[in-house]
């Protein structure tokens, strides 16, 4: 495919009306380690899987807490997303200075799509290379949204950035219709089977796993790397499958599902 | 009701409540133009609110302190808006009252008052307001403390304006008057007992 001839800058378009750098700095994400997010009713967990660049270093840091209401995990260029994490902090903390209230998700996720779109539209910025899943609590409920570097949002029930996140993705296609009447714990046993499926080699385990909850009463918060090596170990000890002891599912049969509950929502043109 | 012109009240008919919003209504004494002002920058601040159109919205405290950073950085410029504003609202079945002055002085209170009312109605709502009070009774007290308000300022005028919010919305009444009594037996005959040539 002639793709190298219109590929130049963000400016230019191809015969077939696409513009590759954006669609590139799509790529750029799919390199990333896997990051996953899914949501119940009630909570919303972030799971990723952090390299470490030698045996000597510590893992990469992919999650951040934006606001005690809103935290971010990333995949692609961790330059760019914690740049961009860092402007989502200055614009919760702008809005809480304001009106004294907590940024509601929605309108950061807009603020931040609208901020990717301008750097497909000028020629001297590059697009951002990271693609974010933003995990947040506001009025309307716990919410989950996946921003790209094309300046797109999605809203999701549960879904997966980075290396090898189709796989992640099959698990939670199976048992998302599930996920509203999760309990919190139930929510990040799923989180981080799935994103088991997503790693290629090596041993999951509390330093390489990061898990972030945020949800009706607890504000955004990482759980440490002992309580993660808990959950992972006790997982070891059944099955794959996530256990039936837990919380038994309330009487709301016929609950109202989200209307945003497609899991695989292709992203990539 | 009542807009003054120094210490005159001119302007018999001005209106100093106004609903912003869904969820919040706010009064105003002071300067007439700044409480104009004022409700311009928030028709702009509510417009932006809704235009998002995401199921959000600003509820009392959040415009509550948003007149906050308003008044006190132009107070902090000498340049203030000359007003006392009085905001209340529900959201969510969440009752809020407050008060911020031209000097950025602000606080939550079950009941706040501007002016004069300050001096005369917050003392006997300390001693009459108590919480579970029904609408009626609400509106009784309030009148109460303006009637008060109407026999000791001498320039207020008997016209009065109710308004009440709850989770549907607001209301503002009509103008209506409340009764005074001028029949007092020294009004009758000022001048019985009076020594004098006149």
């Amino acid at each position: 495919m002639f793709r190298n001839q219109y590929d130049t800058d963000v400016t230019t378009w191809s015969p077939a009306g696409r513009l590759f750098q954006v669609e590139y700095a799509m790529e750029a994400v799919k390199q990333g380690s896997a990051a996953v997010g899914l949501r119940s009713k009630t909570h919303v967990v972030l799971v990723c899987v952090g390299k470490a660049n030698s045996e000597f270093s510590s893992h990469q840091k992919k999650i951040f807490k934006v606001d005690d209401h809103i935290g971010v995990a990333i995949a692609g260029l961790t330059a760019d997303g914690r740049v961009l994490s860092l402007h989502m902090r200055s614009e919760c903390i702008h809005y809480k200075f304001l009106y004294d209230s907590p940024l509601p998700v929605g309108r950061l996720v807009v603020q931040l799509a609208d901020k990717a779109q301008v750097c497909t539209q000028r020629s001297w910025t590059r697009p951002y290379g990271v693609g974010l899943l933003v995990a947040g609590l506001d009025e309307t409920g716990p919410h989950l949204y996946q921003n790209c570097p094309s300046g797109n949002y999605f809203e999701y029930q549960a879904f997966a950035i980075g290396a090898r996140s189709q796989a992640a993705k099959t698990y939670l296609e199976r048992k998302f219709e599930t996920f509203p009447e999760c309990s919190r714990n139930e929510l990040i046993r799923h989180g981080i089977i799935s994103v088991k499926e997503a790693l290629a080699e090596g041993k999951l385990n509390g330093s390489n796993c990061n898990v972030a909850v945020v949800g009706i009463g607890e504000a955004f918060n990482t759980l440490d790397s002992k309580t993660v090596q808990q959950i992972i170990d006790s997982l070891e000890d059944r099955a794959d499958e996530p256990p039936v002891d837990v919380a038994p599912v309330e009487g709301e049969q016929g609950a109202v599902q989200d209307d945003t509950d497609q899991a695989a929502a292709p992203m990539e043109t | 009701m009542g807009g003054s012109y120094g210490s005159t009240l001119r302007y018999k008919s001005v209106q100093r409540l106004k609903p912003i919003g869904k969820h919040t209504l706010l009064g105003a004494g002071g300067e007439i133009s700044d409480f104009q002002e004022i409700v311009r920058y928030l028709d702009e601040l509510i417009l932006y609110d809704n235009m998002w159109d995401d199921g959000n919205s600003l509820g009392p405290k959040e415009v509550h302190n948003y007149l906050n950073r308003l008044m006190y950085n132009r107070r902090n410029k000498f340049n203030p808006l000359w007003n006392t504003l009085v905001l209340g609202g529900v959201k969510n079945g969440q009752k809020y009252l407050g008060t911020v002055n031209m000097i950025g002085v602000h606080y939550e209170e079950n009941h706040v008052a501007t002016g004069f009312g300050n001096h005369l109605a917050r003392p006997i709502f300390r001693d009459e307001w108590h919480e579970d009070m029904t609408f009626e009774e609400g509106v009784k007290l309030l009148e109460k403390c303006m009637l008060v308000l109407l026999y000791r300022d001498r320039s207020a005028v008997n016209k009065l304006q109710i308004a009440k919010i709850t989770e549907e919305g607001a209301t503002i009444s009509e103008p209506y008057a409340i009764k005074t009594h001028w029949e007092l037996e020294a009004f009758k005959n000022p001048a019985t007992g009076a020594v004098g040539s006149w």
